[in-house]
């Protein structure tokens, strides 16, 4: 099976991104470099917004973001997702859903 | 926006405009807060509508509602990686008005059914987020928006906000949802000329078909994969308990590129154009799992509140039954003058509890539990059945009665005897369960 680029799936939506306001941060970076050794956001997040960095560290875009939810709920030993709805009317626009 | 109303709707999905549609309906002043751009820009499902729950909120729903084809037909399939085992269901009564099942496209179905809410007199607000409840002491007293002076008040807010509801979690109604309790699905949308889906699914014109799949194709996990009929496309996705991906490698997306290329699925979509990619959670905890769900002024319909049957696939419809009995909870008790407190408002549980909302979840209560304990169901059971399936199936001068002896062989070989028993019986008894 060849591996599938999410990006190419992405760019069939429809976004209107909140320029410089990210909806979903990372608390604390260092906590994941050093203490989180599974790092299910990078293979659990269905638009591929959590990258793992060589460092150790895990990168956060949230540009392709779907709004599930899935990373919140999935960083439960560490809580280290600060999660809020993007402000109204910005983010994914589905078109059929 | 100092105005105070009689009820704020959180959310415009199914749950949502079920509840302000009723108590729009009924006279009441309603405010409805959707985040969305428009009523269904943030929403995902299969999606499968059933026609009972919108008929009892708005009878005459199919002579205006956007809806794609009606269900004649339904497949169940269990896979291993490159076949399956099913059986089909087709009926002429379901091929009869008033139809029973219809597939729907959510971005339009929902902005319909926020348009009934507007005509039945309902104050409607897109393109704003919900940032937390206002309360006075213990009691809900209105929301706080991200507009500009965007505090609004009311008797009662219904949180409609969906699976991934944040406010009742902010206001500390609840605990953080668990991944045991959740279900991750990423689906696609496929474009194709009627005619070709007609003759690929054997139907005629608005007639449709659904596939329900279990087994390998969701790569071990505890999950379920869908293939629905719509007039021009074909949606199709997988879910899987958030508690399975966690443990394992594969991405969502790479599982549903894997669906898209099973043998028995491909040639159902092929020379289609993908158009759309969603993701969206799906509370399946069930009964254990839901929450309480009203307080002093605040109740809680749909999604946010776990109302959705994971063994049935049926979620909508108990959105919009919850959120309609929670807006004539709330009519009942202005028409009897009645506050919304805690205590008056204890007759939304018990109505919920006598309609088939709970009683259907209280039925499976133990199913969830029995699969999380069980991972065969999903992984040794569907290899089994379809490789039994093939060994009958194939005519290679091996007589039957010893391809039975290695059928039963190979299932004893796989799970002992209580094994299987044991699970057989699991099985029987949730279904069972009262
Ligand atoms: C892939 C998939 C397939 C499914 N298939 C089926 C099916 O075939 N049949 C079926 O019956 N069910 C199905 N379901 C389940 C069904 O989709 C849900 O049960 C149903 O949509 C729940 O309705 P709801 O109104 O509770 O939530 P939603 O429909 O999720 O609506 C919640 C609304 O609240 C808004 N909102 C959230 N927070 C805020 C806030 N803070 N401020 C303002 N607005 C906010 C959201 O934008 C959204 O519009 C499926 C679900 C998925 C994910
Ligand atoms: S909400 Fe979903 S799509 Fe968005 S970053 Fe988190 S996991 Fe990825």
């Amino acid at each position: 099976m060849t591996q599938v680029k999410v990006e190419e799936k992405l760019f069939q939506n429809r976004y209107r991104v909140d320029a410089g306001r990210p909806h979903i941060h990372i608390k604390q970076p260092d906590l994941c470099a050093n203490h989180c050794t599974e790092q299910q956001c990078t293979t659990c997040c269905p638009a591929g917004c959590y990258i793992a960095e060589g460092n150790g560290r895990v990168v956060l875009i949230t540009d392709g973001c779907l709004e599930c939810g899935t990373c919140r709920i999935i960083c439960d030993e560490h809580r280290n997702v600060a999660w809020e709805w993007p402000r109204g009317g910005f983010g994914i626009l589905f078109k059929f859903g | 926006m100092a105005e105070k109303f009689d009820v704020i709707v959180v959310g415009a999905g199914m749950a949502g405009n079920a509840a302000a549609y009723t108590a729009a309906k009924a006279g009441l002043k309603v405010l409805q807060i959707e985040r969305g751009e428009y009523p269904g820009s943030k929403n995902v499902q299969g999606a499968i509508l059933y026609a009972d729950a919108i008929e009892k909120i708005i009878p005459e729903f199919r002579e205006s509602a956007p809806l794609e084809r009606h269900l004649i037909e339904q497949r169940v399939w269990v896979l291993d990686d490159t076949s399956h085992v099913g059986s089909n269901y087709r009926s002429e009564e379901f091929n009869r008005e008033p139809y029973n099942r219809y597939t729907i496209i959510r971005a339009q179905f929902d902005k319909w059914f926020s348009e009934q809410v507007t005509k039945a007199g309902g104050l409607v607000i897109c393109e704003t987020t919900v940032q937390e409840l206002l309360m006075d002491g213990n009691r809900v007293v209105g929301v706080r928006t991200d507009r500009k002076n965007g505090d609004v008040f009311a008797d009662c807010v219904i949180l409609a906000d969906g699976v991934n509801s944040l406010l009742a979690r902010k206001a500390g109604f609840h605990e953080e949802l668990k991944p045991k309790d959740i279900a991750l699905a990423v689906k696609e949308i496929h474009f194709l000329p009627q005619e070709t889906i007609e003759s690929r699914f054997n139907i005629g014109e608005d007639e449709g078909v659904v596939i329900e799949m279990a087994g390998k194709i969701t790569a071990g996990m505890m999950g379920t994969a869908f293939l629905y009929t719509n007039r021009e496309s074909i949606t199709l996705g997988v879910g899987c308990m958030l508690s399975d991906f966690k443990k394992q490698k594969t991405t969502p997306y790479q599982l549903l590129e894997q669906m898209k290329a099973h043998p028995s699925i491909k040639p159902l979509i092929a020379g289609s154009e993908m158009k759309e990619y969603a993701a969206h959670l799906i509370p399946e905890g069930g009964y254990e799992a839901i929450p309480p769900v009203y307080g002093d002024g605040w109740m809680i319909a749909g999604d946010a509140g776990m109302f959705v049957n994971g063994i049935h696939r049926e979620g909508s419809n108990l959105a919009m039954t919850t959120g309609q009995i929670a807006a004539e909870t709330l009519i009942d008790l202005k028409t009897a003058g009645k506050e919304c407190s805690a205590r008056n408002l204890k007759v939304y549980r018990q109505r919920l509890d006598a309609s088939f909302v709970m009683k259907d979840l209280k039925k499976y209560r133990k199913m969830p539990e029995i699969f999380h304990k069980s991972p065969q169901f999903f992984t040794t059971y569907p290899e089994l059945l379809n490789r039994a399936a093939h060994t009958m199936v194939k005519v290679d001068g091996i007589d039957k009665k010893t391809k039975e002896r290695e059928i039963r062989g190979s299932f004893l070989a796989a799970r002992s005897l209580t094994g299987l028993f044991g699970d057989a019986f699991k099985l029987w008894r949730a279904f069972q369960a009262r």
